[in-house]
Parts: structure tokens; sequence; C-alpha cells
């Protein structure tokens, strides 16, 4: 099968899984959005997706995606540590316009990768998870909250400023990882021409950029109203 | 005396060529399945020899000395390639493609040949086309042409300033084809050392592998040489560093005629020596003389005070320069073929009129070009040529005149070759540059590569199975037969020797004074005393060589010094033939110029009734003078007359 | 204005390509900048066969930038410093006085070392033969203007065709990936009508050899663009995955 075995095939798979990524990213970030603006409807939103099959169904595939994305990530770079022969180079320059982060992927990946494991422990392990496994309250500081109630979770975590420093750190990293993912991912497929070529690269960096700061946006938000105590707006 | 037969088939010029196709024998397809060919080389003429000869059928031994055979010099070759299409509706024909490639030879190249190639030179564009050659297009997606020296028709189609890239890359990918499909096998790395001789026809090669520094040998039913010229006895050439002549050095040394070997060529526009240390010339194309104006100081003492760095070139008022090749021919201007041009240069140099450090450089310039096109389409035009010069000489060709000066660039000399390409020994065929045929005393630009893939594609391919054909009955030769043996034995002997001498000087400097010696005494005036000191000095320089050369390493291993001294070797010899040649032809014709054989204007002087032959050098054995058969020139078909560039 | 430099030089030293090799140190005085990095070198061994030393085996032939025989990894950068040059056109003036150069081979599993700083790139030639050809056999072809090429697609074609087969992409390139090499070939003969025929099987072949030969796999850093001689550009890279993604597609 040329997917699986032709280094284009395997390059595929990660551009496209990669581009799924991306837009489940930008779901997420329309949701919380609305969290800002109106705390019940994003808690209706996490009402309606719940535990129900529709939902457990699509996180399933989003997992299947993260998955073949991280595991096609490792198989690459061991095959291109391999290609790349026994004796290193004694001096590594960066040539004028790599960028760092597309050389770094792999370990940008990996910062991404650990802050999505503390955001999974603190959010979906205490809604969509305990949910399912038949809970319909959890323990949040001390208090008993409902596992739909998204916006108390949200309001609770982004109160404490070492999280919300952490996420921020995870923001950047994401944005480095997106700016060359978005555009690499295009180059794979093939949907680049000399023309395109420092277009998408806009494109790529404007996303990347709204992305990152989307979600800043909510999280210095939340901190902002945590310390008026939500008196202000 | 020997009878030199060139086998030039009867009949009018223009069907000389198609008669022979229909009469000669041909190999049925069987039986090419059972016919090995080695094909030394693998530049426009071997790599598109020995895929055409894989694709008849036969069986293909390629070798090279570099790692691939896209390396091959030709490559480097710049402006164009010529062929008679007359897509410019200017008026051009095979015969006038023949009439410019005879006259520019100075009527020293024989007439079927040249009209064969020039007859072949359309093919050969179909061919490369064919092939995805990105030839330059107009915006009707047809093919463009441009104009060179000596014609005055734009014959000249080119690929950017790559033209021998691409042709070349054209050839190595048929070449490619046939070694994917099994039916060439490639040797790189190999250099060809010595070729067998059995029964008196040519059988075989020994090569050495440069990476083992193992002496290996091959057999086949014929063997063809096509590795190129040997401009680089003179050290600094535009050759590539690994160019040599030792191939065709090996034919001659076992009975193959060397014909022409004083017919060198010297290209006036390359960028000058600047430095002891330098290694090799770098050219900058003829194209540039559609545009740049060449000239000089018309007073001494402004080149003076250009020479101590006093003045700049652009001071220099209008009124006071020379452009000397619109003075002196004013028909054809700054595009008067490679020899007039560089004689031209030599000329004011030599009468002190020389700008550089050295005052040995000529200015080439655009400012003119640049006034009337603008600097955009200059750059369109010769961009990455100024490019280059700008890396190499640190100077900005926009702003300051080009400096140039001749230097050796290719050889119209080489094996003798029959009609059919066959050297006079049987069996043993030599093609492109490394033959002597075509290009008479004098190439003109964009010939070399019509003629390197007219005798690979068109010609040989044709012409070796007349030969062939009477192989058939002959089995595989094994590489056990003495002649092999000894022929090994005879160069382990010759290494074990050079590795044995364990002198003091590198090969690099003998190699250096050689080129001294070639460049001052046989180099673009030459005359009878200097040619004489020239070959004692040769001679002397030989000795030197081999009592003093010293080679580190082993032999039996990759050894790049004693590679260059094998070729060394040869070179010093090359040279002495080169300086014989020159001594015997007592006339100034195309790239060879006797000193006291020239009109009062200081033009070429031939005289047809005493030198209308190509000289066929016949080697007598080590240290012994060489014997020189002719092989007449008789013109059927054109007159001879003095070439004439003024008017 | 040029002037005469002294420099050290540390240069990788390995007898075969099963041997270990190690960096070598050699000063050279009194170096004109206006001599070529290569000529440099001939200087270097030059003085190494007078103190009866081996000399230094590199890959160089023509000197002029076309030939794609010179390699050498200088200070970092596959072909040195400068920018649209191959190591033969790199010229001293791009170094100072008192610098130390570092000089290493192409370090790549497709380009095994075969001593010194000379490496093996049969690999190249490889590729090509599993398709980088239109399959054309001489004579019984069309004449050259029988079909029109608008000059937009030559020009094009003739970008990607001034590759040199140096292998400067891979040794530049974190993945050792070969797709710059590959993708100028696939993309000359792709868009020129003469090699579109068989275009589908020319890029599945050449990109199958590839694998089969060990190159890395592209993650678009465009280190190979960057580090071009010849600037080719990784909007080939692009084209080659279309190519073969629709070639696979299609089958």
């Amino acid at each position: 099968m040329w997917l699986l075995n032709s280094s284009i095939g395997k390059k595929l798979i990660m551009s496209i899984s990669g581009v799924f990524l991306i837009l489940f990213l930008t779901f997420h970030l329309c949701m919380n959005i609305a969290a800002v603006f109106s705390e019940s409807a994003y808690n209706m939103i996490c009402a309606f997706l719940g535990s129900n099959w529709y939902a457990v169904a699509g996180t399933l595939v989003l997992a299947a995606g993260f998955v073949i994305h991280i595991v096609y990530a490792i198989i690459l770079t061991l095959e291109n540590r391999k290609a790349r022969g026994n004796d290193r180079y004694a001096v590594n320059v960066r040539p004028k316009n790599v960028e760092w982060s597309s050389q770094n992927m792999l370990v940008l990946g990996f910062i991404v990768l650990g802050f999505l494991v503390l955001h999974f422990a603190q959010f979906w392990y205490k809604m969509m998870f305990a949910e399912l496994m038949g809970h319909h309250e959890v323990e949040l500081g001390g208090q008993m909250v409902g596992t739909t109630e998204g916006a108390t979770f949200i309001k609770y975590y982004f109160s404490q400023i070492w999280i919300v420093i952490a996420y921020l750190a995870w923001y950047v990293a994401l944005w480095f990882h997106l700016t060359h993912g978005f555009w690499s991912a295009l180059q794979t497929i093939g949907w680049n021409n000399t023309v395109w070529f420092n277009r998408w690269k806009v494109v790529s960096d404007v996303f990347a950029t709204v992305i990152c700061l989307g979600f800043a946006f909510v999280t210095i938000a939340f901190y902002l109203k945590s310390l008026c105590g939500g008196a202000c707006c | 005396m020997t009878k030199i037969d060139s086998k030039i088939p009867q009949g009018p010029l223009a069907e000389k060529w198609t008669n022979y196709k229909a009469h000669q024998k041909l190999v049925n397809p069987a039986n090419k399945r059972r016919l090995d060919v080695i094909v030394v080389g693998t530049g426009l003429a071997g790599a598109s020899a020995a895929a055409s000869l894989a694709e008849m059928g036969f069986n293909v031994l390629n070798f090279c000395i570099q790692d691939s055979p896209r390396r091959a010099h030709s490559i480097a070759a710049q402006g164009g390639i010529n062929a008679a299409k007359n897509y410019q509706n200017d008026g051009d024909s095979v015969y006038r493609l023949f009439y410019d490639t005879i006259k520019g030879g100075d009527y020293r190249a024989r007439e079927a040949n040249v009209y064969r190639l020039a007859e072949v030179s359309n093919s050969i564009i179909d061919q490369c086309v064919a092939q995805g050659v990105p030839f330059a297009r107009e915006y009707g997606g047809l093919l463009d042409n441009r104009s060179f020296g000596g014609a005055q028709v734009s014959r000249t189609f080119y690929a950017r300033g790559q033209t021998g890239q691409q042709l070349l890359l054209g050839a190595y990918s048929a070449l490619s084809r046939q070694i994917g499909l099994g039916k060439v096998k490639m040797y790189t790395r190999h250099e060809m050392l010595d070729v067998v001789v059995v029964d008196g026809r040519a059988r075989g090669i020994i090569a050495r592998n440069l990476i083992t520094g193992k002496i290996e040998r091959f057999s086949a039913h014929a063997v063809v040489v096509g590795t190129g010229g040997y401009a680089n006895t003179f050290f600094l050439s535009t050759n590539a560093m690994a160019s040599n002549g030792s191939a065709a050095w090996q034919c001659y040394k076992k009975g193959a005629y060397f014909s022409n070997p004083c017919m060198c060529q010297i290209h006036p526009t390359c960028i000058p020596v600047h430095g002891e240390f330098q290694s090799k010339l770098t050219l900058m194309s003829e194209s540039l003389r559609n545009d740049g104006r060449i000239w000089v100081p018309k007073k001494k003492e402004d080149a003076e005070a250009i020479r101590a760095g006093k003045l700049k070139p652009t001071q220099i008022k209008e009124e006071d320069r020379d452009y000397y090749l619109e003075r002196r021919y004013p028909a054809f201007g700054n595009l008067v073929p490679r020899d007039v041009a560089s004689r031209a240069a030599k000329e004011r140099c030599d009468a002190g009129f020389g700008v550089g450090n050295t005052g040995l450089a000529v200015y080439l310039d655009f400012a003119d070009a640049i006034n009337r096109l603008g600097k955009n389409v200059v750059e369109q035009r010769y961009g990455n040529l100024f490019q280059m010069y700008e890396k190499i000489v640190n100077d900005n060709p926009y702003e300051t005149p080009m400096m140039i000066f001749p230097a050796l660039h290719y050889t119209m000399g080489g094996l003798w070759v029959d009609y059919e390409l066959m050297t006079s020994v049987p069996g043993l065929f030599a093609i492109g540059e490394a033959n002597f045929s075509d290009h008479g005393a004098n190439r003109l630009g964009a010939s070399a590569l019509m003629q390197g893939l007219a005798d690979g594609y068109f010609v040989l391919p044709y012409t070796i199975q007349n030969y062939l054909a009477d192989q058939i009955q002959v089995p595989r030769f094994s590489t056990d037969l003495p002649e092999f043996k000894e022929a090994e034995k005879h160069i382990n002997d010759r290494i074990n020797r050079l590795m044995g001498i364990k002198g003091k000087r590198s090969v690099d400097s003998i190699h250096k004074e050689l080129g001294h010696i070639m460049w001052d005494f046989v180099g673009m005036g030459r005359d009878e005393a200097g040619l004489k000191s020239a070959i004692e000095k040769l001679r002397a320089l030989k000795k030197e060589f081999w009592s003093n050369v010293r080679i580190p390493g082993a032999a039996g291993d990759l050894n790049v010094e004693l590679e260059k001294a094998l070729r060394l070797a040869d070179f010093i010899e090359l040279g002495e033939l080169i300086a014989h040649d020159a001594l015997d032809r007592e006339e100034s014709c195309g790239g060879h110029f006797r000193i006291e054989h020239q009109t009062e204007e200081g033009e070429a002087l031939r005289h047809d009734d005493k030198f209308a032959y190509v000289s066929c050098w016949q080697y007598q054995g080590e240290d012994k003078d060489p014997v020189m058969l002719k092989e007449q020139l008789d013109y059927e078909f054109i007159v001879r007359q003095q070439r004439n560039y003024k008017n | 204005m040029d002037k005469n430099i002294n420099i050290t030089l540390k240069v990788w030293r390995q007898k075969g390509p099963r041997e270990k090799g190690a960096f070598e140190t050699y000063k050279l005085t009194d170096v004109s900048q206006g001599s070529s990095f290569l000529e440099m070198l001939d200087i270097l061994n030059e003085q190494l066969i007078n103190d009866g030393k081996e000399p230094v085996v590199f890959d160089h032939d023509c000197r002029e930038g076309i030939c794609g025989m010179c390699s050498l990894y200088i200070n970092g950068h596959p072909h040195g410093p400068d920018t649209s040059v191959t190591t033969c056109q790199l010229h001293m003036r791009r170094f100072n006085d008192g610098d130390t150069i570092t000089i290493e081979p192409w370090r790549s599993a497709g380009f095994p070392v075969i001593r010194d700083l000379m490496v093996d790139r049969t690999a190249y030639d490889k590729i090509i033969q599993a398709g980088g050809f239109v399959s054309v056999n001489t004579g019984g072809i069309p004449d050259a203007n029988a079909i029109p090429i608008p000059k937009k697609d030559a020009d094009l074609a003739m970008d990607a065709a001034a590759c040199i087969g140096c292998g400067a992409c891979a040794a530049a390139c974190k993945n050792g990936s070969a797709m710059l090499f590959v993708s100028a070939k696939v993309s000359q003969l792709a868009l020129l009508p003469q090699g579109k025929v068989e275009a589908a099987r020319r890029a599945k072949a050449m990109v199958a050899k590839m694998d089969e030969l060990g190159f890395g796999n592209c993650t678009n850093t465009r280190a190979c663009e960057m580090e071009c001689p010849k600037d080719i550009s990784v909007s080939n890279i692009a084209r080659l995955n279309r190519e073969f993604i629709w070639a696979k597609l299609k089958d």
C-alpha cells in the first residue's frame, strides 16, 4: 500500500491528520470564544456534546487522528535519523530563511503533547470521561461540580496564575508548530507553486496567529474576570 | 609508403551519406545481442553512442573517470549548438552550414565529413527536443535561435548559458535508461590505460579502477574512444581538471594515427590568469561578443597607467579607445571567428596595449549595450555570466568593463579516423573531440556540441555496423589471452616505475612547467626556433618527470596523484608531438599560426599548394621521432579562398 | 581589494567507508584571497606532498560550477558560505585573516564516504536510471517545432533542469532527503509535452527508488533550496508530491 510504504505516502498521512487536527482546533476555539461572551451558551454546548454517542465517536476519531499523527511523527523521525548516517556534522548552521520551527517539529510536537496531557487531566478526564464512567458530578477545588458545567471548569482553572502562564506557553509552542505545520501540509499535498508559495506562507502565519491569539484571549479574559470577581463584566 | 584510405563514398556531395547508408552492411537483431562494444567516455559523443548502440541491441560496456556519467566536460559548454533548420528564415541551409564550417576551419577539413555533419545537424535538434531538453523558446512556443561567431545567420539553438549541460543531460538520460534496462554496463571511476589489440584488431581495454587501484581487463568486439581533447597539455585551459589525452595517446601508441595535433583552439573570451596558484581558466561564452565591444587604450601611456592601477578604464575617453576588431574587420566586427579574435588580442598585448595588472588582458565592454538595450535586457541575456565573472574577479561588469584574454579551449586535432569514424586500427573507433575529423584547423562556436552528438547519435551507430557485420561469427573473447596479460603487465610495470621514483617534485609542479613551455613556444604564435627549443625542453622535462616525480600513497589503492602522474606522462609526450606537427606545418591556418607565415596585415597565410593535407603521425617507439603520413585533402566541390572577415 | 591571509583548516580525514574518521588541523600562510577555495586546497596538497604526507582527497572536475563533481561541507554549509555557487566557485575573499575553516564531507547514509572528503553519489544515478528520462530511441522522431511549448513552461522546465546533481540538497537536509533532486527531474519532464506521456510512471518509479536507497523523508524545512548552488525551488517538491499522489490515486 503506497500510503504506508512510500515516503510521500507517509508524509501525506502526516499532513492529512495534521489538517484534521487543525480543523478540530478551529472548532475548539469557536467553542471557547462562546464561553467568554456567554457562559450558559458554553455550558449548553458542553451538555449537547456530553457523552452522547456522536460526541464519543467524534472523540475516538479525534484520538485516532492524534495517535496517527504522533506515531507517524516518530516513525518518520527515526527513519530520517537513519538516513542522516552515522557521523554527524561538526558544524551546524541553520541556513538563511530556514525557520527554526521547521527543523524542530518533533520537539514542538512533544511540548504540545505534554500540555495536552495536563489539559486532558484538567478538563476531559473530569468531564466527558467522568460522565462515561457514570458520574454526573466531580470534585473541583473542594466543590462538587456538574460534568457539563464547562464554564465553571474554565473559571476555576484560569483564575490560577501558574495555570494561565502554562497555557500561554503552550500556545506559543502551538503557534510555532502550526506556522510550519499548516504550510508544510499544503506543500506535501502538492497544493503549492511559485505563485502560491508566499501566499500560503502568509495564510499559514495569519491562521496560526489567529488560533493562538484566540485561545490566549479566552485564557486571559477568564483570568481577568477572576481578578475582579466577575464584577467588571 | 602507406596509402591513407579515408573510405569516402563516391557520388555527389549531397548524396554520399544517403548512398553510404543505403549500401552499408547491417547486423540483424539476433546477432546484435551477441556483439559487445566498449565505449570509453560519457560526454556528448560517448553517452549518445552508448545509448544509441544499446537501443539497437548491442551489449555496451561504458566507462568514465568521474563518479557519474553526467559529469563529462561536455557539460560545461555554454553557448549553443548549430543546426541548419533555417527556422529564422534567414537563408540558412545544409549547404551554408557546411560551407561556413569548412571556411571557418580554414579549408583543412574533409568535405564529405563536414557535409554529413551539416546534414544530420537537424536530426540532433529533433532528437534533443524529444528527450525533453528545454531549449529556449519564443512566446509562440517555437524554438529560439541566436547568432554566433563566423556565421551571418542565426542558427544556434541554446538553453540559457547551459546548452552543453542540457544536451549532455539529455544524452545521459538516454544512457541511464539503457543502464536501467541492463543493455549498458556502466563503469564509473574507471580510467582506460591501454587498448588491447588481438590479431590486428582492437578487442578490449585495460582500465584502472580508481577507487581500488585494481587493474582490470575488458574485452569486446569493438572499442569506441570518446575521451575528449588534450588541451590540458597546456596545464591552464578551460578544460576540466581531469580532462586528459591519455586514452587517445594509448591508441596512438598501439598504431592509430594521430592527426593535426598542432590544431589547438585558443578561445578569445576567458577570464585572464591572475596568479601562479591558478588551477584552470574560466571561459566566458562567445555569445558575449554579440553585444560586448572589445577594446584596449589607443595610447600606450594610458595602458601603462591602467596596469599600474593609476587609471580606471571608465576614465578613458571614447576617442582614446581602440576597438581593434571593429577597426580591422568591419564586416564581422566583434563576431570574427575565435582564432582571429584571439590573435588580435595577443597582437595588441604584445604591442604593449594590454590591460590588467599583468598586461595580458583586453576589455570587453557592455556600456554601449546597456545604453542601447537597458540593463534589464543585458541582464536577461548574460546575467548568469556576469554573476560568474563577478564571483571570480570581484568586479562588477555592469559598471567596469570585463577583462578577458585568450586561453586554450579545444583541440581540433585527434585520432585520425576515416569516413566511418574508424581509426587506422581496425575495430577501434574515435568520436567527438577525440577524433580529428570535422573542424579542420579551427572550430566555429556551437559546432563542438553538434559534432559530438552527430557522431554519437547518427553516424557511429550506423558505420560501426559495417565493421561488426563480419564479426558476428566471432565468439566473445577471453580476457586471459596473452595480449591482455601483456597489456596488463605493461601497465603494472609503468605504474611500479612511477611509484618507485620517489623524487622531490609534485605532479602539478611539473605539469605547470609543461604548461609554460607549451604556452610560450607552442602557443598562439609559433616559429621554427621556438618550436625546436620546445622539443628540446620537453625532452628534458620528460627526463625530469621520470626521475624526480614524487607520488605518495600506494599503487593498489585510491591514489589521485598517481592518476595525475599517468596522465602527465602522456601529456609531455603529446606536447612533443604537437610541436613536431607545428614545426612540419610551415603555414598559418586556423588555430595554428606560424609567425613566419602571415600576410602584410598580420593575417594567417595558408599555403594550399603544400599543406592541403591532414598530417597522420605514426608512433615509432619510445623516444623515437614519429613518422608522418599525409592524407591529401582534395576539394571537389568548393574552391579554397583566403578567409576574409573584413568585408 | 584582495590580500593574502593566514588560515587554519580543520579537515575530515577518513581512510575508507568502514573506517573511523577524524579531523586533522593544518595551517596555511599567505593564501591569496583571489584564489578559489579549491586552489587553496591544491596549495594544501602541494604542501602535504612536499612534507611526504598523503594529500587530502576531494572530488572536483570542471571548476566552473556546472559538472556537479565538487562537494565539501564548509563551515556548516554545503558548498560553503557564499550563495548560489558551488565549492569550486567559492573564493577565499569570503574568509578573513586568522579564520578557522572546517571542511567535512557530505554526511548522509545515501552518500557513503569513499575517502576523506570524497563520497559515493551513485545513488543519484540509480534514481535517474529508474525513470528520469523520456523513453525515445534515437531517430524516428517528429520535427523539433512540431509541438509548440509555451515559453513559461519551457522556462520553468529549464529552471528545474539546471540541477547539477551535486548532492548538496541531501547533504543539507537534516533528514537526508533527496526530494529536491528527484523533484527537479520529475518537474522538468512533467512540464514538457514530451515528458508528460509517462509522467505518472516516472514519478512512481523514481520515488520508489529514492525510498529504496535509504534517503530520508522530506519535512519541508527548505534547507535544500537555501543551500542549492543552482537555486532549484522547493515548489518542484510540491509538483512531485502532486504528480506522485495523483499517479497513485489513478491506479
